[in-house]
């Protein structure tokens, strides 16, 4: 376990390495110059020059990774073109938020996607099998954006249950755990679930159906072990391929609620990210970027370890 | 995966074949046979031919908009659909709308079906050094989600047409790459391959006549795959405003722009989405019935 784990974070390395290389070359595709952002219009060239060697942007490209990646080690993601303030601190309070949505729609949407997985692989060709299987095309076709407004016009403009955008009352930005606050967060977090919950049933249907089907279960049944008994075997076999589904699922819910933030107005790393974009403010862009891909390739990099851990077949391979 | 391989799904239950035929003959008998497919084939030939023919159907035009005849609802005489904030025929807007969302929908995976194929085929045929850097590459793509990287590239590069084709594309290479090279390793080692090699046969001979029409089919599939999701991203990037610009008709930028009306007209400013969501939901059934008409597995 420990050789596979030493040997997992090795790889791990040269991605996190092309990762950095990427968010740093999105700023180079950018078209015109980062600095016409916040330089007046009538700036002399000499005053262009002076801005320029302050942000560092007179120096040739590979030198500028250097500089930009040493900085990165010490947690110094540079500031905000915008705003001025550091991006680190920005881009860490907006993922708390995108955090607290991912990890609510990921409570919603496992349970109810393993539930109604498991249903249809256990009871495969019936009409609970099909209805399931229909759910879950639906749940993976739906633009979620736009079930997002549906929503809204149903429960806040309809009904008026439930509030249409943002994390708190009066527009407020930070959290707190009482009602006020948790009913900002149930629309956006059912809207964000329904993806999940149609891939997880998907894969749990498949993976149900295909080790149900397998000679050992037959073995079990015949040596009379209980129906319940059976099902924890079958369970288990399953575990580690549907843990690792869950888990790249948790990546993408926090990597992809950008859109759902839009139509929430949700304060998280979508609302920054799309902040950034609109004001070019590409400093902040980059940080937010490298911020949810490194989340994403530590989320992997656990559900591959904590899969070894489950499932010893892994490790040999 | 690789996990759930070992299970045994032979199709059992399949008429038997009185003669034998073609592979493609079986695949179309296969899918003239599936009522869903086709209903779905049907109604995307459907939205593709209005998107094409769209300026010769006799609708309004769908730029035109009027001050006094904002927001109408639906079924107003004259405007079935009703109009736009801005006054413009939504009937109009929403077929032509197909023109631009469909083109930006579809096309990116067209074009990283060839480019992946290519490097995936390469990669997969010629291994080695080759074979590391292409694929060493396509992992650092994998470390983004695909809604982060489209994004991400799309507001480095601004809004547009192009942009929005560059970015998709970009997402979609690495995950056909991956397949393509996945496919072409395991027909690499078959010993047919190895009796061509021997014969003298140039590397670029064996791929074309050996290799290509033995993976071509697993990848088409998985290609067809994504289209539902590269539909989607699309319109998303236009609903973030990161895609077509205004006053172009497109689905997700309409999505977006009626958003000012919801309070006024609900459902009205919700029918661009009831597009998106029946071509996404089309393009991912005619996918799983040629999956299982071709069959291949995943």
């Amino acid at each position: 376990m420990l050789t596979y784990l030493v040997r997992r974070l090795i790889l791990v390395l040269p991605v996190a390495f092309g990762v950095s290389v990427i968010c740093f070359l999105l700023v180079q595709i950018a078209p015109g110059d980062p600095l016409t952002a916040i330089m007046p219009v009538d700036a002399t060239a000499e005053e262009q020059a002076v801005m320029r060697a302050a942000y560092g942007l007179d120096k040739p490209l590979p030198v500028q990774y250097a500089i930009w990646i040493g900085n990165l080690l010490q947690g110094d993601m540079g500031k905000s073109i915008a705003t001025g303030r550091p991006v680190a601190s920005e881009v860490f309070g907006a993922v708390q938020n995108s955090l607290l949505l991912a990890v609510s729609a990921a409570i919603i949407a496992f349970p109810i996607g393993t539930a109604l997985g498991f249903l249809a692989g256990y009871f495969r060709d019936t009409w609970a099998d099909r209805a399931v299987t229909a759910l879950s095309i639906t749940g993976v076709s739906v633009p979620n954006y736009w079930l997002g407004i549906v929503l809204v016009i149903i429960f806040s403009v309809n009904l008026g249950w439930l509030p249409s955008m943002g994390a708190g009352p009066g527009g407020s930005q930070s959290w707190a755990w009482d009602w006020a606050h948790m009913r900002h967060l149930i629309l956006p977090a059912v809207t964000l679930a329904v993806v999940p919950i149609g891939i997880v049933a998907h894969t749990v249907r498949a993976l149900a159906g295909d080790i149900l089907t397998m000679d050992f279960v037959q073995a079990l049944y015949a040596k009379g072990m209980s129906r319940f008994d059976v099902l924890r075997h079958v369970a288990r076999n399953a575990a580690a391929t549907a843990l690792s589904v869950m888990g790249l699922q948790l990546g993408y819910l926090l990597g992809g609620s950008i859109l759902i933030e839009a139509v929430f107005n949700w304060p998280g790393s979508g609302f920054l990210l799309s902040n950034a974009i609109f004001q070019r403010d590409l400093p902040l862009l980059q940080g937010t970027i490298l911020v949810l891909a490194l989340f994403f390739v530590t989320m992997n990099l656990i559900v591959d370890v904590a899969q070894a851990a489950i499932d010893p077949r892994i490790q040999r391979t | 995966m690789a996990q759930t391989d070992f299970a045994a799904d032979a199709p059992a239950g399949r008429a038997p074949v009185a003669k034998p035929q073609g592979y493609w003959a079986g695949v179309g008998a296969r899918l003239v046979r599936d009522p869903i497919t086709m209903l779905c084939a049907a109604v995307l030939l459907m939205l593709i031919l209005a998107a094409i023919f769209a300026p010769f159907l006799g609708l309004a035009d769908p730029y035109k908009g009027s001050m006094i005849a904002r927001l109408k609802p639906l079924g107003t005489e004259g405007h079935i659909l009703g109009t736009d904030e801005q006054g413009r025929d939504m009937l109009a807007r929403l077929v032509h709308g197909g023109r631009l969302t469909l083109f930006i929908g579809l096309m990116p995976v067209v074009l990283a079906f060839f480019i992946g194929s290519a490097l995936g085929i390469v990669a997969g045929y010629v291994g080695g050094l080759t074979n590391t850097i292409i694929m060493r590459t396509v992992d650092v793509f994998f470390a983004f989600p695909s809604v982060l990287l489209a994004i991400a590239i799309s507001g480095a590069l601004g809004a547009g047409i192009v942009n929005s084709l560059v970015s998709l594309t970009i997402v979609f290479i690495p995950p056909i790459t991956r397949v393509a090279e996945a496919v072409t390793s395991g027909v690499r080692a078959l010993d047919y391959i190895d009796a061509a090699r021997a014969t003298g046969a140039s590397a670029w001979t064996v791929i074309r006549v050996h290799v290509i029409g033995n993976v071509l089919s697993p990848i088409f599939v998985y290609a067809t795959s994504l289209t539902s999701v590269c539909m989607i991203l699309a319109a998303g990037l236009s609903f973030l405003g990161i895609g077509v610009r205004p006053p172009e008709p497109e689905w997700g930028l309409m999505l977006n722009t009626l958003r000012s009306a919801i309070y006024v007209d609900p459902w009205l400013s919700a029918l661009p989405g009831v597009m998106i969501f029946v071509t996404s939901l089309c393009l991912n059934l005619l996918s799983d019935g040629l999956r299982s008409a071709m069959n291949v597995r995943d």
